[in-house]
């Protein structure tokens, strides 16, 4: 019925044109599965839960599934100074793991332009069973953790714009995203999922304790007898087999007049909460002296001995376990760190693969 | 020449289908409209240059405003869809005042909303698009989300550089700043039919004015910074839960 000459010919390019232009969008989408045909999924992982023990507080990993490479991703981010302004402070510089992730002899850690921090680095390892983190329990879940040292003037300084542009141009780090999460996409929700995905896997299970009580070996006399005088006189705070119950409690310690740190009382804003800091777990306690949140006592002796005769007991908010402080002999104190030294964790610290390299 | 006219006639119909067939909305589409315009005393604010006065007599200008704006859903007679989105309006991002949801065919009384961002969201792990972190609506030391940020300077105010500075937060106990509000439609737009072939356009006033008072007086010159949880906070979201109103609808 047409007969097509060339100025036809023009109007149906032109038509063409139009029709194309409409057809573009599902013409992108079949791009987009094509695309995804060299997508290898991550391999899933699962969180060591050491028999026996209670379950985790929250289930981490719900909206981050563990892999293989997300961990492996999480893992270069953890020591990557890069992501601190000047490049000299990674997540590491303050959590070292031959200090089981703690800070190693140092009361406060040291941060951007010879700054100090204002509290004593807690260790990392069975963040899945704990509720809150921090000494004042101010973070609510693992993944959000990283932005406060991140951002911190005295910690890493950094600018999160210019860390994940460091990524996004660097040659690594889009693969390692692609391969931990499907795409080479990097945003803070990755970066966060991927270091807690690292951190999170941190289980200290491995002691000379977990052995004990796995059959597969024996305490000592001096440890079996500070074993007894632990259960009878710290372990309604530092509740087994995570040695703390993650609870909030003061003390008795005289207020830093420097710091003025109040604890929990800045996160709840509740008086009652005046002085009061997280339990600390006191697995693989002898390596991340020193202890208490500021990092006042350098040694453990000096720990037990505040519970026996240096706690103020005036203070209101003074945990009523404590009132009359600790009755702990000599001989008692002198078992109860051979027991302490049971707690542990060589191969957790010596593990390469939560090693840089 | 009759062939000719015979083409682009086909073309012309086959454009017109074209046309029409891609902008019908689909189910599924975004077919309702929110534009959010923050006014004093229904005049839409300048950032910086623009001096108001509250009802305490206090001078004062406005450097940042942001507050999220989440779940919001129409009710009525039909059952509201109840779809989760977040958005963060920035006074300063005029792009971030409009936004648009889908709402299914039905007839509609009321929109409803939550001023910040739920509880959940609060506990739940590093969140992505209007919810990053990068925003900085997010409080790195102690969890949680600012619902809203008022910015800005007053002769009054006690603080470095005459500053003022309202972070507004806290999602749970008695110091809680989550607030759903509900607006009902005036009588000239209700209700409010929303048909698949038409999209709708639903423009809310927030008035900062009431932000200083109603049901609470909060004076500059007594309390110019608020960027902690607590009573105070509760106060702010107090009054600033009634400072949204449907201004007009404009169907499209």
């Amino acid at each position: 019925m047409l007969k097509i000459n060339l100025k036809h010919k023009a109007s149906i390019l032109v038509l063409a044109f139009v029709m194309a232009v409409f057809a573009m969008p599902y013409a992108f989408k079949t791009g987009d599965i094509k695309k995804q045909g060299d997508y290898i999924p991550p391999t899933p992982l699962q969180l060591t839960i050491p028999a026996g023990w209670p379950k985790p507080a929250k289930n981490i990993y719900a909206t981050n599934p563990l892999t293989e490479q997300g961990f492996q991703l999480g893992k270069k981010l953890f020591y990557d100074g890069r992501l601190s302004r000047d490049g000299n402070f990674p997540c590491a510089s303050c959590h070292q793991q031959f200090a089981a992730f703690a800070s190693y002899d140092h009361d406060f850690s040291h941060g951007f332009n010879n700054s100090f921090t204002t509290r004593n680095a807690p260790p990392l390892f069975n963040l899945a069973w704990m509720p809150l983190l921090h000494w004042d329990g101010g973070i609510n879940h693992i993944e959000v953790q990283p932005l406060g040292p991140l951002a911190a003037k005295n910690e890493m300084a950094a600018n999160l714009d210019s860390v994940l542009l460091m990524m996004r141009k660097d040659t690594a780090y889009p693969k390692l995203f692609k391969a931990a999460f499907g795409s080479t996409l990097i945003n803070s929700q990755r970066m966060l999922k991927a270091l807690a995905q690292f951190t999170g896997s941190i289980v200290s299970y491995n002691s000379k304790y977990d052995k004990v009580k796995r059959g597969e070996a024996a305490f000592s006399i001096p440890e079996q007898n500070g074993y007894n005088v632990f259960k009878a006189k710290c372990e309604s705070c530092h509740k087994e087999p995570l040695f703390t119950d993650y609870s909030f409690r003061n003390n008795g310690m005289a207020i830093n007049t420097y710091l003025n740190d109040f604890g929990r009382m800045r996160i709840t804003g509740d008086k009652n909460d005046s002085l009061k800091f997280k339990v600390p777990s006191l697995r693989n306690i002898i390596l991340t002296f020193p202890y208490m949140h500021d990092g006042r006592f350098y040694s453990i002796g000096q720990a037990i001995d505040h519970y026996r005769t240096g706690i103020i007991t005036t203070q209101p908010t003074l945990d009523t376990a404590l009132k009359n402080r600790i009755a702990i002999s000599n001989a008692e104190k002198n078992n109860l760190i051979y027991f302490l030294y049971t707690l542990t964790d060589t191969a957790l610290v010596k593990n390469p693969r939560y090693a840089e390299h | 020449m009759k062939n000719r006219m015979v083409l682009y006639g086909s073309f012309f119909t086959l454009l017109c289908l074209v046309t029409a067939f891609s902008f019908k909305p689909l189910p599924g589409k975004e077919n309702v409209q929110f534009t959010f315009i923050n006014t004093v005393k229904g005049i839409p604010i300048t950032l910086n240059d623009s001096v108001y006065t509250n009802s305490f007599g206090e001078q004062y200008s406005i450097k940042n405003l942001k507050y999220y704006i989440s779940n919001i859903s129409l009710s009525g007679n039909t059952a509201a869809d109840k779809k989760e989105n977040f958005q963060l309006v920035d006074e300063g991002s005029e792009g971030s005042k409009t936004f648009s949801i889908n709402v299914k065919p039905g007839t509609y009384t009321t929109v409803n909303f939550t001023i910040g961002v739920d509880s959940l969201h609060n506990v739940s792990g590093a969140q992505s698009g209007a919810l990053d972190p990068m925003n900085g609506m997010f409080w790195t030391w102690n969890s949680g989300y600012i619902m809203a940020k008022l910015e800005g300077s007053s002769p009054v105010s006690s603080q470095v550089n005459n500053r003022f500075e309202y972070h507004i937060g806290g999602f749970s106990g008695p110091n809680n700043t989550v607030k759903k509000i509900s607006l009902p439609f005036t009588i000239h737009h209700s209700p409010l039919i929303i048909d698949p072939a038409k999209t709708v356009t639903i423009v809310i006033e927030a008035d900062l004015d009431k932000w200083w008072q109603s049901p609470n007086d909060i004076k500059i010159s007594t309390t110019p910074v608020c960027t902690t949880p607590g009573e105070l906070a509760k106060k702010i979201a107090d009054n600033y839960s009634n400072i949204f109103s449907v201004k007009t609808i404009v169907k499209n």
